[in-house]
């Protein structure tokens, strides 16, 4: 049951990723890739990891995407530059194709680490997810998250900067 | 000995009945809110300005809604010949649909004990409850860009444009209001929330109880703000200005797609109220039986809502823009650094 709910899960994220490169309109596009999105929440779900599902639709679907939409449509694209170039899809699916069987390759000829971290799937439902999502990340990658920040920081001064120059 | 909880491995048959019975009353009650709170709006709005709003249709116009509804359903409807057909086609839908299913984490009643199982009286208490409401509440934004996009007009868009940038500005303060409620509750499912709130007021003053308006009076405030700001209420409801921009996103929907735009507006308004009372004012604990509590809750809550629109006049664009990020987001982020002092020092 579980298994045919993944598969259905990964035929409409799959579906939605082609239709994303597919679609003649830029907005259709995003909105397929909200789709996509959506499905990853939905893995996420199934992998017991409520918060990153939370997350995923809460940042990359409620946010990042409305920005990209909002962006689309003030930039307003004339008919002429509606018409994506299709050579270039050619070209990035030749790309993709390349990279895809690679990874296949890397994973099939690969063995399986079989290192397996101190976090468990009873651990998960015990404690909860977030609670040790938190704990890890002001603790063990304190650091890490704090230069996240600084990079954060950076990129709003930096876009500032960039929007000012013409004022 | 204390029943456990129904599940869908110890007792499926119940599990699913009372499930499909609950999912159907909330439907069926939220519905019923929505079409009356057009009554409610008009009525309410008509005695303030000394006017008597409906008075035709039944007993002081009490089935307006339905004779509404029956006069929309039969209008044409129109597509716009250079509208994008589909994205027009979805964009109602998106902006209903997110509103609806908040309604599965909001819990209404205490367990009810049905066959030897508990059963709780909410759809589904998730453990990232509090994220799932922001997160659909992020997914309505689209709703209204689709809308003001597709229809391919120019008030349209101009509104699109607005409610965009109003929705991830305000979003973003409301998220932040919200964050001090779940530091002093130290958990974000919501029926865990509604406990806590039933116990005594800082566990001292055995009077009054543990609400969180009385710890986060700030915060409160701040989320009932921001979210009429996201749901494009009347101090806010730029995207809709009627003397600017027509009928802003709207304004090239007919017929029973242009109704569903009204009924997301107060399933919105209807959503706002159920999480603010389920956050901030104790859900559905109080003196009568738990769902009329909460129901109660919400109607003051509406009823404050249309009280605003009889009063406050629109902001302005740039008003609306600097409050939000100068003001709401300054103090949101100062009381979220505050409550966690205050926790720190309390331990």
């Amino acid at each position: 049951m579980e298994l045919l709910f993944f598969y259905l899960v990964a035929l409409v994220a799959i579906l939605s990723a082609f239709m994303v490169v597919k679609c003649k309109n830029p907005v259709n596009s995003a909105i397929s890739l909200v789709m996509t999105f959506f499905c990853l929440a939905i893995l996420y779900v199934m992998l017991y990891a409520p918060f990153m599902a939370a997350v995923q639709v809460l940042v990359y679907a409620g946010a990042i995407m409305v920005l990209i939409l909002f962006v689309i449509m003030l930039l307003n694209l004339g008919p002429e530059m509606m018409e994506r170039f299709q050579h270039g899809v050619v070209g990035g699916a030749i790309v993709a194709g390349i990279v895809m069987i690679q990874a296949v390759m890397f994973v099939n000829r690969g063995e399986m680490a079989g290192i397996s971290g101190d976090v468990t799937r009873d651990q998960v439902l015990e404690v909860g997810h977030m609670e040790l999502i938190g704990m890890k990340l002001f603790t063990e990658f304190m650091l890490p998250f704090q230069i996240a920040g600084i990079l954060l920081l950076i990129a709003i001064v930096g876009a500032l900067v960039l929007a000012k120059k013409e004022v | 000995m204390t029943p456990e909880f129904v599940s869908l491995s110890n007792n499926w048959p119940l599990y699913l009945t009372t499930m499909i019975v609950k999912i159907l009353v909330v439907f069926v009650v939220v519905i019923l809110i929505v079409a009356y709170a057009t009554w409610l709006e008009r009525k309410v709005i008509g005695h303030m300005q000394t006017r008597l709003g409906p008075m035709e249709t039944g007993w002081h116009g009490l089935l307006q809604p339905i004779a509404d509804g029956l006069k929309l359903f039969f209008k044409e409807d129109i597509i716009p010949e250079k509208a994008a057909k589909f994205t027009f086609l979805l964009a109602p839908m998106m902006l209903l649909v997110p509103a609806f299913i908040t309604f599965a984490v909001v819990p209404f009643g205490p367990d009810k004990v049905i066959g030897g199982y508990l059963v709780p009286m909410q759809i589904t208490d998730l453990n990232v409850g509090v994220l799932y409401v922001l997160a659909m509440a992020g997914l309505g934004a689209y709703g209204i860009v689709l809308a003001g996009w597709s229809s391919n007009s120019k008030y349209s868009l101009m509104g699109g444009i607005r409610s965009t940038a109003q929705m991830i500005s305000y979003e973003l303060a409301a998220g932040l209001s919200i964050v001090a409620v779940f530091m002093l509750a130290e958990t974000l499912s919501l029926r865990q929330i509604v406990a806590l709130q039933m116990e005594p007021l800082w566990g001292t003053i055995s009077f009054l109880p543990n609400w969180y308006v009385f710890s986060q009076p700030l915060a409160f405030g701040l989320f009932i703000l921001t979210s009429l700001a996201e749901i494009n209420r009347t101090p806010f409801d730029l995207p809709e200005a009627e003397s600017e921009l027509v009928s802003g996103f709207c304004t090239e929907y007919s017929s029973m797609k242009y109704a569903l735009f009204f009924m997301a507006e107060y399933a919105n308004m209807v959503v706002i109220a159920a999480i603010a009372a389920t956050l901030f004012l104790g859900g559905w604990s109080g003196p009568f039986f738990g769902p009329i509590n909460l129901l109660l809750k919400i109607l003051a809550f509406m009823f404050f809502a249309i009280w605003l629109r009889a009063t406050m006049p629109r902001v302005r664009y740039d008003q609306l823009m600097t409050m939000g990020w100068k003001v709401l987001i300054p103090l949101a982020l100062a009381n979220v650094i505050v409550t966690g002092v205050v926790v720190l020092l309390m331990q």
